[in-house]
């Protein structure tokens, strides 16, 4: 029998559902545009906000945001546009980030600390450390990562709450 | 310590965030790659910087960083000035480099 975790404000209750064990799940999704720097860290914010408003561990809602942030600003930097999809229980918080382009050729090298495909533009404004995807996987408890070239890139991040 | 305090020991142009002065700092973290500071910054540090573009105030709320200090009187465009006045983060300048504000600042923690 679950019990309720936590009681959600007004502003939140909206956008939550409520199953027989009065279990609340929490789910949003945003879109996240190509190089859109201007709202950069925007979605990673109010993900930040929900987690913060709902009382979920400091650790955690760290972990969560940098996870977050980091997937934000891949889409912006790196694809041709996508979506974060969040979803938080009492058990789990989950990222579902999807992308509709270009694809990664090799997953393993992409994954490898300091690999990058940034311009020097974007490396200018201090992005392109290569720690990205090494980062979202340290935070997380898993991480999945699948992708197809000229297709789509997908990452599926999940962190336990009960630990 | 908080923010306004530092301001004053370490000589800094206040250049926006006015509502975030009374913020309590704890700590310094120095670094221009977004993705390393914000993996490693601790809350409530002053972030020293040279980079000033917009997304330096994404990495401070992610981060719960409590001021960001612009070294070497790095110039800073108007839509960061904006979004940290915003946001309530104060955002400060220094004609100093990073090495020393961060000499100065290791003075004002030994006193």
């Amino acid at each position: 029998m679950h019990q309720v975790f936590y009681t959600p404000t007004d502003s939140v209750e909206q956008i939550s559902s409520t199953n027989n064990d009065g279990v609340v799940t929490i789910q949003r999704a945003y879109a996240v545009e190509k190089n859109d720097f201007k709202r950069a860290g925007e979605v990673s914010s109010q993900i930040k906000k929900i987690m913060k408003q709902v009382g979920v561990r400091p650790d955690i809602i760290r972990r969560v945001s940098v996870a977050a942030y980091e997937a934000e600003m891949n889409i912006i930097i790196h694809s041709d546009g996508g979506s974060i999809e969040f979803v938080l229980n009492p058990e789990i918080i989950k990222l579902v980030i999807l992308d509709r382009g270009p694809g990664i050729a090799d997953i393993e090298l992409a994954m490898k600390e300091g690999y990058s495909t940034a311009s020097k533009d974007v490396r200018e404004l201090g992005f392109g450390a290569g720690m990205g995807l090494p980062n979202m996987k340290r935070c997380s408890d898993e991480f999945v990562i699948e992708s197809e070239v000229g297709k789509f890139t997908k990452l599926q991040i999940t962190f336990h709450q009960s630990t | 310590m908080i923010v306004e305090e530092l301001c004053q020991k370490l000589d800094l142009s206040l250049i926006a965030g006015a509502s975030g002065l009374q913020r309590e700092v704890d700590g310094v973290y120095i670094g221009d790659m977004l993705s390393w500071v914000m993996g490693r910054a601790q809350e409530k540090q002053l972030w020293i910087t040279i980079q000033t573009n917009l997304n330096i105030l994404a990495v401070a709320l992610m981060a719960d960083i409590s001021c960001i200090v612009i070294a070497e009187n790095a110039e800073i465009p108007a839509e960061t000035i904006e979004k940290a006045n915003d946001e309530g983060i104060p955002l400060l300048q220094s004609s100093l480099t990073a090495y020393q504000l961060a000499a100065k600042l290791a003075g004002v923690d030994a006193q």
